[in-house]
């Protein structure tokens, strides 16, 4: 019996608690020994109905409200200048935070999967740290260094007296990267951990320079991994509320992004609107599903080659890939 | 797989250095600036707002919740996982999709919904309301919406372990003679129990920090339905940075005691795995 993959430390946050690319993913044949029907029907139809309670009827709600009042009302709301502007600002915001985090999350990997070094097992805790504090507390340690009365914004406001951190795109940007931080981390650790560095030696070996051993073999190899931590992110920077709603000052048109537009019209008495607003959110969310679906089957069909390089039992679960060890 | 040493691979100070610099200036500065912020205040004047009766209150409002949230998903997720990886049903794929929506949906969308649903007028709360309840601005609603967003954290942990638990441990008990009942207890359960306290510590700890997915069903009155990330909100809108530091630094303490547990927990997990 193989012990669950390791999925380089916990999830407090967005992310599944264990990656869903490395590990027994295909579905387990029925055993022999099974409940009677009559449970097994109640398991599921409990299953099915705290779903269905919970999940589904929010997302019909959301729908339902949307259209409440209309086709019209609903493409006014989503095409208003002040909604334009938020969906502007949070496109800019993920354009800025994502591939910050994934420049960190390759690095972060590449130290922590395929190196041993003192400290790892702290260094993998401290990046999901993120997860694990409040977001309003990740949009105020910001203000506490950079605002008013922070402990840097006034020596920056005597320098650059036209820079605005907070309240402003730069405080907005922090806060997304704060909350987003270990997503991309967290799922290539355990893709590299279990793809292992052989390729890379080869390519070595070969006489390949760093750089060109990184961009021919290693991104190619994890490039599946590297789609899904970037999605997951892109996710949860697009969707901020709690942390980016204290840095950002509520400013219509100008550091307003989609989920405080849509508080700003629901607080605005405007539900219609913002459940038009909501429902291009819950849209994005049901496109990441589908693309992180789609990414999780490719990873798994088309790019278990480098996976195949270690010996392998057929029947064995696909865990058995992933080192079973992890702290040093 | 083989350890390997620094010096077979290229890039490893280089890699480390950039982790190391990004973590400090993006995560450990800032965290640390709460700390030091609070040592502004001295003893009795944090402990004096950190224990104010509202911050109490507060307190018990978040982590009650919290808690109760965390229960029901720990039985229903357990539950949800076991439907999914041991029995065949129509539409089980698009089932185990569902279960991500509260991860992928944005906070405050999943605040709107809930609260939409609840409404006295709304889909739930319609039938709730013609038997005389209300959960809309109450700790029953807050403890619905916690429900949402904990949700997947039992069954995603839970499942892979299910997965791979080998049928043969499962006849083995059967033929010797226990009852399905009794194997489900006695070897199933304990099998994945460390994976499901695991899964209920993770949805706890969200519970806690949660602000995006609460705030529109909580009402948010002062002593009675106002959880404390809103509390650390109001205070900061006020400008009252002393107050909602106190606030903070409880928070960010019980966050780590949490997230120490979690470790615990997940090597616990492990060895449990690797003992069976």
């Amino acid at each position: 019996m193989e012990p669950a993959a390791r999925d380089g430390g916990v999830a407090v946050g967005g992310a599944a608690p264990s990656s869903r690319l490395v590990g027994g993913a295909a579905a387990r044949p029925p055993s022999a020994p099974t409940e009677p029907p009559w449970v097994r029907r109640l398991l599921i139809a409990t299953a099915l109905g705290f779903l269905g309670l919970f999940v589904v009827v929010p997302i019909a709600v959301v729908l339902d409200q949307a259209l409440s009042q209309g086709l019209g009302v609903y493409r006014r709301a989503v095409t208003d200048p002040a909604a334009r502007d938020a969906i502007a600002l949070t496109l800019e915001v993920a354009a800025i935070a994502v591939p910050l985090n994934l420049m960190f999350g390759v690095a972060a990997a590449w130290a922590i999967a395929h190196f041993r070094f003192r400290g790892r097992a702290l260094l993998l805790t401290l990046i999901d740290l993120p997860f694990a504090v409040s977001p309003v507390i990740s949009g105020m340690v910001f203000v506490l260094l950079f605002g008013a009365h922070g402990l840097v914004g006034p020596t920056l406001r005597a320098h650059w007296p036209g820079l605005t951190i907070i309240f402003g795109l730069p405080g907005i940007v922090l806060a997304t990267v704060f909350v987003t931080f270990p997503f991309v981390a967290r799922e290539l650790i355990p893709v590299m951990e279990a793809q292992g560095a052989e390729e890379e030696e080869a390519a070595r070996v070969l006489g390949a320079s760093g750089w060109q051993m990184f961009w021919w073999v290693t991104l190619p190899k994890i490039r599946w991994g590297l789609l899904y931590g970037v999605i997951l992110c892109n996710a949860r920077a697009m969707g901020e509320f709690g942390a980016v709603s204290v840095v950002s000052g509520h400013i219509r048109g100008r550091t307003n992004t989609v989920p405080l537009h849509v508080e700003i019209l629901y607080n605005e008495y405007n539900y219609a609107a913002a459940f038009a607003v909501a429902s291009l959110l819950l849209g994005l969310a049901l496109l990441t599903l589908v693309a992180k679906r789609l990414v999780e089957r490719r990873a798994r069909l088309g790019d278990a080659a480098p996976l195949e390089l270690a010996p392998r039992d057929p029947d064995a679960p696909a865990a058995r890939l992933v080192p079973t060890e992890v702290s040093p | 797989m083989a350890r390997r040493g620094p010096g077979a691979l290229p890039g490893f100070g280089l890699a480390l250095g950039w982790t190391l610099t990004w973590l400090s200036l993006i995560v450990l500065v800032p965290l640390a600036t709460l700390v030091w912020k609070s040592t502004d205040l001295g003893w009795g004047q944090f402990w004096a707002l950190a224990t104010s009766p509202r911050a109490l209150a507060s307190y018990r409002l978040t982590f009650g919740t919290a808690l109760a949230a965390a229960t029901v998903n720990l039985l229903l997720g357990t539950i949800v996982a076991w439907v999914l990886v041991r029995y065949r049903f129509w539409g089980r794929s698009v089932v185990d999709a569902l279960v991500d929506i509260p991860f992928a949906l944005p906070t405050a969308v999943s605040g709107l919904a809930i609260t939409a649903a609840l409404a006295p007028r709304g889909w739930i709360g319609g039938v709730l309301a013609d038997h005389g309840v209300r959960v809309v601005y109450t700790r029953a609603g807050i403890t619905i919406a916690l429900i949402f967003t904990g949700l997947p954290f039992v069954v995603r942990s839970v499942q892979p372990l299910l997965q791979q638990l080998e049928p043969e441990l499962e006849e083995a008990a059967t033929m010797l003679g226990a009852s399905r009942w009794q194997t489900v207890t006695r070897v199933v359960l304990p099998a994945i129990a460390p994976a499901a306290l695991t899964g209920f510590a993770l949805a706890l700890a969200r519970g806690i920090g949660e602000y995006g997915s609460v705030v529109f069903i909580a009402g948010n009155r002062p002593m009675s339905t106002e959880i404390t990330p809103l509390l650390i909100m109001t205070r900061l809108e006020n400008y009252d940075y002393a107050g909602a530091t106190a606030l903070a630094l409880v928070m960010l303490a019980v966050s780590f005691a949490l997230l120490f547990g979690i470790n615990l927990l997940q090597a616990w997990s492990r060895r449990r795995g690797t003992a069976v």
